[in-house]
């Protein structure tokens, strides 16, 4: 912002043949247009900020260009039988096991279970009221298939998708985007497109990543040397798409499973070996530089040269293409029809999402398929291909499932016993809520409105910068997603202490205890919408009383109760009441924020 | 007080211990016990980014790879370290410096991975930070606060990995200026409300999940974090005790509060602490990025040094100066250094090591890590990380060669290595290597 002539701030000196007076005017003058033109720089710069914060709030908002039409869901009615056979698979567990079966849960628990699982965070009051209107029919498969239409839904899962297919790593400078990768996964959910038509287009991915965002599946394996690590995108491969952990065969025959050989996990990791990056993104290069034909090679240990390996499949090899280039080919023999592991790996998966623990543990890690022998997998995995390959069948499936619908209470009078309920899905276990499902439902929980990309741009931006600073805290759970944890004692204290949990609790303008304090028609229906809002159940009777005692004995109470009777005796100081209805508020939500209940799915 | 307390009664049971708790107490408990018998302690200085070793303990000066950097004497009688540490030069006969560590692994994330856990990352299994497993296998029971804390953590914050989060590093990200979350919102009275009504709903919510709630420790983490905010021990975090002197001999800078504040959360019995320092992946400018670095560091870790010796704590407590690679010999044209896991250093005093000790030597002006037949350039007398790690396990007390069966199914040692005898004094080799 330089002047030229500008007195002592460029540098040139004044002249001398001006008299003092007038040097004294000029000052004066430069002295107001310094004024002005730093206004003017102020002004310009708080509009910059401004309009930083618009971009913001639209990409909290995910207000996604790519997407055009809105989400198509086909609205599957023959889902019936699936179910039925999935359902009397665990049934014949069960009985075989003997085992207790847990209760049947409310619908509202079935509700905070999806929206979990689907959205990242609790229901609203506003959909909780909505749905207990809802009496036609069918309410809980209506209510995931609207769900599966909701983007909440397609920007969640994406998110959690992401995780399995590339990490939690930030990744290579400049070569990737995981914002594109995710924007794209969210646009291919929102349309319903098929999990095998998205593998393929992952593996092969050609061109820039941020013009072809599934790209990014394969430039997060760049390394330092420009070079792309074949093991590491073999290895991933496998994990995420077949369940099955080989990582350690590129070293050797896997210690524990004879299966998988190290000349198996070579010949995969071949598939990758043309796969490049150019100045026009992921490209397959057939031939080098030296018009020879680009294969791979691995230098063993003590080996001074490479052996060169053909890219090969561990099994039925009649599943690859005659035709095409070699990763084109590996995401054709991947989701071939007949590869079970590919659906069982999905299913297995968003069982995980769903329930927040897979049916198999780990997630990517699952027991061979045997021939003739179907479990529950297998049930989800069929239909899932027999509807091409969609994962909202799987979504629909799962919610519509007897398991699904468990309660979490146990009536086993020892631990063994649980532990075995629990392994065989008799009884719905006890899961830690993700670090963004804790902060989703913190938030969701101090609005009554939902929270979606409907919201008040400000709305969207406070929950997006609030995310980052509180994941930054709580501890992100990183790509082993899946793996069961326990809370830490940081995240007791940000919970119990943090000033994201005094905000969404304080009765405030138009925060939702505010709101449930001012409307709700008498005290007990405040204490039911606090916890409504929070663990979208009602209070038990106990609960009830406890809380309506302290709503009962209010600095407000004891004012109304004076203003009734003016002849009752003061109550002694020890027995004044101290609190006022809104503190009584705030603490029963703080109380209910730091509950196992709200930081658990049950 | 009954087996399941209220956490009102948890809360004013421990104010009635409080005082016999006070920190004013702990340098004359720190040197009551004899050396021998005080459990040890870990500090471990994070130099995050990859220090350049040619900048700090193995300067080169007058070669082509040895920048603008010139050397000084040290109290080592032979060993000369760069300019830009004075006060660690005067320090340097109470600290082993190894020159020769090296390591695969030349990515961030990969290269603080593989120095914080002495093991390779791989995509299935997290292993746990050093500070993680000496937390894990050696708690103090009269703890009330976290065993393993990072202060000024970076982005790579010390996991406890297969152990579980629960041994996570307690995270502090601006030590000397307060800790955050620490402080109920509310006064004491209504925080006990609070936790009366928190005791009605947990218990609604155990009836009939007895078995379920005490898995998710939630009841367990909550008692910990209440027993933690009312803790005299946190008063180790209070700077205000020190005396000037003493905060201005460590600087006032995060790094330099950071080590401080280790030195006191040692006298309270913390098991492991790490202090982050970073700022140090200078590919551009790297000469005047170490300058301004080392300007921290010296005097903070040179402090740390001499008061660990002169409250009698050196012998029990183990300073480990690390970085996750070093640096390029060769110099870019952004006059910065690269990545160069190929040779790094490392330096290290107290708990039981060699002091006055130099070990290893690089090559001068190599520039390339591999010869022309492909072998690996070696510096001499390499030292393995993990062979590091076991040594430190050793000489604690952890035994290296435990497995855990991790939650992949696989059985996995501490350490991937055995101790190395010649990084330790003689008498500590005998007792620790032999058992």
């Amino acid at each position: 912002m330089a002047v030229a002539g500008r007195a002592g701030t460029s540098g040139l000196p004044l002249s001398k043949n001006i008299p003092a007076g007038s040097r004294t005017r000029m000052s004066k003058l430069l002295e107001f247009w310094e004024f002005h033109e730093m206004r003017a720089a102020v002004i310009i710069f708080a509009l910059l900020i401004a309009a930083l914060v618009l971009k913001v709030a639209q990409m909290a908002g995910r207000v996604e260009q790519l997407a055009g039409s809105p989400a198509v869901v086909a609205d599957d009615q023959q889902l019936g039988p699936a179910i039925t056979r999935l359902n009397a698979k665990f049934r014949q567990q069960w009985q075989a096991e003997n085992l207790l079966v847990g209760d049947t849960v409310a619908d509202l628990t079935v509700l905070r279970r999806l929206s979990l699982a689907m959205f990242g965070t609790v229901p609203s009051l506003e959909d909780i009221r909505a749905f207990e209107h809802d009496e036609q029919p069918n309410r809980i498969d209506r209510w995931v298939v609207k769900m599966l239409q909701d983007s909440r839904y397609s920007d969640y899962f994406s998110e959690r998708l992401a995780r399995s297919l590339v990490g939690v790593e930030d990744g290579p400078f400049i070569v990737f985007r995981r914002d594109r990768m995710t924007a794209w996964l969210a646009a291919q959910l929102r349309k319903d497109v098929s999990w095998s038509q998205m593998t393929k287009e992952l593996i092969a991915a050609e061109g820039l990543w941020t013009d072809r965002p599934a790209a990014n599946f394969i430039t997060v394996a760049r390394m330092e040397d420009e070079s792309l690590n074949v093991n590491k995108l073999a290895g991933r491969t496998v994990r995420t798409f077949l369940g099955q952990r080989i990582d350690c065969a590129q070293c050797h025959d896997h210690p524990f499973d004879p299966t998988w050989k190290q000349a198996d996990f070579e010949g995969l990791a071949a598939f990758y070996c043309q796969a490049s990056l150019s100045p026009g993104g992921v490209t397959d290069y057939q031939t080098g530089k030296d018009k020879q034909e680009v294969v791979y090679k691995v230098i063993d240990p003590g080996a001074e040269t490479g052996r060169v390996v053909p890219s090969a499949v561990p099994f039925h090899p009649e599943w690859l293409p005659a035709d095409g280039g070699l990763r084109y080919r590996l995401a054709r023999w991947v989701t071939h029809k007949d590869n079970r592991r590919f659906e069982r790996a999905t299913a297995n998966r968003v069982w995980g999402f769903m329930l927040g623990k897979p049916l198999h543990e780990p997630v990517d890690d699952l027991p061979h398929p045997v021939d003739g022998e179907t479990d529950a997998l297998d049930i989800l995995g069929q239909e899932f291909r027999a509807r091409g390959d969609r994962l909202s069948v799987l979504i629909r499936m799962i919610a519509m499932s007897d398991v699904f619908r468990l309660s979490s209470e146990s009536s086993a009078d020892n631990d063994d016993t649980y532990t075995k309920q629990v392994q065989a899905w008799a009884v719905f276990p006890l899961v830690r809520l993700r670090p963004e499902q804790v902060i989703g439902s913190l938030f969701q929980a101090g609005h009554v409105r939902s929270i979606d990309q409907n919201s008040n741009p400000f709305v969207r931006v406070t929950k997006f910068g609030n995310e980052n600073d509180f994941l930054n805290e709580y501890g992100d759970m990183g790509d082993e997603e899946l793996l069961q944890q326990v809370g830490t004692i940081p995240q007791a204290l940000l919970r119990m202490n943090g000033r994201f949990t005094a905000e969404q609790s304080k009765v405030d303008a138009l925060s939702a205890p505010a709101q449930i304090l001012n409307f709700s028609p008498d005290n007990a229906a405040v204490i039911d919408n606090c916890y409504l809002a929070c663990l979208c159940r009602f209070p038990a009777v106990d609960e009830r009383a406890y809380f309506l005692n302290l709503l009962e004995s209010t600095t407000e109470a004891a004012a109304e109760k004076r203003k009734a009777n003016p002849e009752a005796p003061a109550a002694s100081p020890a027995l004044k009441p101290t609190r006022t209805r809104a503190q009584v508020v705030e603490d029963l939500v703080w109380t209910l924020f730091n509950s196992p209940e709200f930081s658990w799915n049950h | 007080m009954h087996l399941n307390p209220t956490r009102r009664q948890v809360l004013q049971f421990l104010s009635a211990c409080g005082v016999s708790l006070a920190l004013p107490a702990m340098t004359t408990r720190a040197a009551a016990r004899r050396r021998d018998e005080r459990p040890k302690s870990l500090i471990t200085l994070w130099m995050s980014g990859g220090m350049s070793q040619l900048e700090t303990w193995d300067p080169h000066p007058g070669t082509k790879s040895g920048g603008a950097v010139k050397d000084i004497p040290t109290s080592h009688k032979d060993a000369r370290i760069s300019e830009l540490l004075p006060q660690m030069a005067a320090q340097l006969h109470s600290c082993m410096l190894i020159r020769s560590l090296t390591s695969k692994e030349g990515d961030h994330e990969r290269g603080a991975a593989f120095v914080k856990t002495g093991y390779r990352p791989e995509p299935t299994l997290k292993y746990p930070t050093l500070g993680a497993i000496a937390a894990h296998e050696l708690p103090n029971a009269e703890l009330e606060i976290p065993q393993y804390m990072t202060l000024a953590p970076d982005r790579i914050v010390p996991e406890g990995g297969y152990l579980g989060n629960q041994w996570d590093a307690f995270r502090v990200f601006q030590p000397g200026r307060g800790l955050s979350n620490l402080k109920s919102r509310v006064n004491p009275e209504r925080q006990a409300d609070r936790l009366q009504g928190l005791d009605v709903v947990s218990q609604q919510f155990a009836q009939r999940r007895q078995f379920g709630t005490k898995r998710t420790l939630h009841q367990n983490t909550l008692d910990r974090a209440l027993q933690m905010m009312s803790s005299q021990q946190l008063k180790a975090f209070e700077l205000e005790t020190e005396s000037l002197g003493v905060k201005a001999a460590y600087g006032d800078t995060s790094f330099g509060r950071g080590c401080l504040i280790a030195r006191r959360l040692v006298e309270v019995g913390v098991r492991a602490i790490e202090v982050t320092l970073p700022g140090f992946d200078t590919h551009v400018s790297n000469h005047s990025g170490h300058v301004s670095q080392c300007k921290i560091l010296d005097p903070a870790i040179a402090a740390l040094i001499q008061e660990l010796r002169e409250r009698d704590l050196l012998d029990s407590t183990i300073v480990l100066c690390i970085s996750e690679f070093g640096r390029t010999p060769s110099i870019n044209p952004a006059a910065g250094r690269d990545h160069w896991p190929n040779w790094f250093s490392c330096l290290i005093a107290g708990g039981g090591f060699r002091e006055n000790t130099v070990i290893g030597a690089t090559p001068t002006d190599v520039f390339e890590g591999k010869k022309s037949d492909g072998k690996l350039v070696l510096p001499a007398e390499p030292v393995l990380v993990p062979e590091l790690y076991a040594t430190i396990m050793a000489t604690m007390g952890i035994d290296f060669r435990k497995e855990i069966l991790t939650p992949i199914g696989r059985p996995i040692r501490f350490a991937d290595a055995l101790p190395s005898a010649s990084l330790l004094k003689e008498d500590v080799a005998r007792k620790v290597i032999q058992s």
